[in-house]
């Protein structure tokens, strides 16, 4: 073969840097995203990240659902925690509507909200474990996460994407069996949650992997819109569920981690605390739920008929419920007009839905703002100049999830 | 001293006069807006006034309404002050003929790819933004999918064969 046959891309001999393709299917990516990497040996010069590879226009979908249809979207945003995604938007949208929670509603919701908050945190921290070549506590845990999840199917019925809860309540009251799971969940976990710390907390090769790797200054963290544990391991003390209590969370006592680098080994040490914290909120919620008594004991929902479907057996015998029920089914209930952002902490930051209605039946526009969306754009700053292997565990411990980042 | 809706309306109607309107409260939260030659004043008075302080960038989006001639298309701010917990909600509008907004992205750099992700679905030109491509969408598109004139398939519709709902 003659040389002029062989084509190189123009300039590619003078090049000195190598360009690196990270992703969109990558083990080390955990989900779809791309980084276009330009490396000096194994140092990153700078990179460029694409997204959008599971967009699928939720925002535009929900402009023809009503709020009831919304929730099934909001599952597929923060797949790890999806509980905590439906509660928002349950939430956002009885602010819009001025619907009054009983107090017994907020506490399981606060339970169910830690729980997902546990799960999401278990799996990012075990997952930067992975990363950093440490399986072990990974699979350990999962078993645990599996606890979380059979509380969940005896709430709503499903484990990932939870549809759970809906507009004022739940659809069903907790049984003796999710309650007996809890107790399972709240004896055996912690046990095994200090293990874990064990396994990593003070390990060597783990806090050489992670020590000053990925940092960012407080400053830049609120100027890039951090939110959540990798905003607090910045050392900003700002959670949501401080800044602005929902679901009662002005009822609970807990302390709100923070870290003082903002490096990978704070954010999986504030990560870790949180889980400590969120333990401490459901054995509280846990107490405050049993001790309502008679009549208030078996509330599990705020009585908005408009919105919130009734029981079978009345749909069969009697008008209103049948109304209601096909109203409901049909999405023919108009929304009151008006313009509404709420937001919670979720396990990655503050989720926000930012909901416009014009007074028909679906929202005129909705937004949600993700956080994940928000800090990932920070990735060039935190990787820039580090190795390589720094890269992926500091995509880690930020935790990006796909859906979340996409929408 | 805590800051609250009133100081901060009389502190923006103090600088701009009648350039800053619509002042509304919904749910607790000031809403007010700008003309949109005016974005970048307002942000930086918000976040340089020693008593506002609205250093943190929650969110930017924009909405679509067809029926404004000459305001089709807002721009929303969601800012908070973190030191005081106070939200509020800034909005510029823009005729959908000349989307063109000034970035915020030499304030916050969280800015960078909200701002994207507004021009990518509707179609809101920030100008002087560093990287104005699309983000979440092909770059081959050549729509701005969000706006109103795509509208979603129709529930109602009575050509499908579709018997088994009744719609047949």
């Amino acid at each position: 073969m003659s040389e002029q046959h062989i084509k190189l891309p123009e300039g590619s001999i003078e090049k000195t840097t190598t360009t690196l393709n990270l992703g969109p299917t990558h083990p080390a990516t955990h989900g779809v995203m791309q980084n276009v990497l330009e490396l000096d040996g194994e140092r990153i010069v700078s990179t460029e990240q694409t997204i959008g590879y599971i967009h699928r226009a939720f925002e535009k979908l929900a402009e023809r659902r009503p709020l009831a249809q919304i929730t099934t979207l909001t599952d597929r945003l923060n797949y790890c925690s999806s509980p905590l995604n439906n509660m928002g938007w349950h939430m956002t949208c009885e602010k819009l509507l001025g619907i009054k929670t009983p107090k017994r509603v907020d506490y399981l919701r606060v339970i169910i909200m830690e729980l997902a908050r546990v799960a999401d945190h278990l799996i990012c921290n075990s997952i930067v474990g992975v990363d950093a070549g440490a399986y072990t506590g990974f699979l350990y845990v999962m078993q645990y996460r599996e606890l979380i999840y059979e509380i969940y199917e005896e709430v709503c019925g499903a484990r990932l994407t939870t549809n759970i809860g809906r507009i004022g309540g739940f659809e069903r009251n907790f049984n003796d069996i999710a309650f007996q799971k809890l107790e399972k969940f709240l004896k055996e976990y912690p046990p095994v949650l200090k293990e874990f710390e064990n396994l990593f907390q003070r390990n060597r090769i783990f806090m050489d992997r992670t020590k000053g790797t990925g940092a960012i200054s407080a400053e830049r963290a609120l100027n890039y819109g951090f939110t959540g544990p990798n905003l607090r391991a910045a050392g900003v003390d700002y959670d949501v569920r401080v800044h602005n209590p929902y679901s009662s969370y002005e009822d609970f006592q807990f302390n709100i981690p923070v870290g003082t680098t903002g490096d990978n080994y704070d954010r999986w040490l504030v990560r870790e605390r949180e889980m400590w914290e969120s333990l401490s909120i459901i054995e509280q919620a846990y107490q405050k739920v049993q001790e309502f008594k008679g009549a208030e004991a078996e509330v599990y929902h705020a009585d908005v008929p408009e919105y919130y479907l009734p029981p079978k057996e009345d749909v069969y015998t009697k008008m209103e419920a049948l109304i209601w029920h096909f109203k409901i089914i049909m999405g023919e209930t108009n929304i009151p007009a008006g313009e509404v952002y709420h937001s919670i902490e979720a396990a990655n930051g503050e989720l926000g839905f930012y909901l416009v209605s014009d007074g028909g039946r679906a929202p005129y526009r909705l937004h949600f703002r993700r956080p994940c969306f928000i800090y990932y754009q920070a990735f060039e700053e935190l990787i820039k100049g580090s190795m390589l292997s720094d890269a992926i565990m500091t995509m880690s411990s930020l935790n990006l999830i796909a859906g979340e980042l996409d929408a | 001293m805590s800051l609250t809706n009133e100081i901060i309306k009389q502190r923006l109607t103090e600088k701009f006069g009648d350039q800053v309107t619509g002042f509304t409260e919904t749910y607790g939260m000031l809403s007010f807006e700008s003309p949109k030659e005016n974005n970048l004043k307002v942000l930086n008075f918000l976040y340089d006034d020693d008593q506002l302080r609205f250093r943190f960038l929650t969110d930017i989006t924009g909405v679509h309404y067809p029926d404004q001639p000459g305001r089709e298309l807002a721009v929303v701010y969601h800012l908070h002050n973190l030191e005081d917990n106070i939200r509020i909600r800034f909005k510029v509008f823009t005729a959908v003929d000349t989307p063109d907004v000034y970035t915020a992205t030499g304030l916050f750099s969280s800015a960078n790819w909200m701002e994207r992700e507004t021009y990518d679905f509707l179609g809101i030109n920030f100008v002087g933004h560093p990287n104005m491509k699309r983000i979440l969408n092909v770059e081959e598109m050549d729509y701005f999918p969000l706006r109103k004139e795509f509208p979603l398939e129709d529930q109602t519709r009575i050509d499908k064969d579709d018997e088994m709902f009744g719609r047949g």
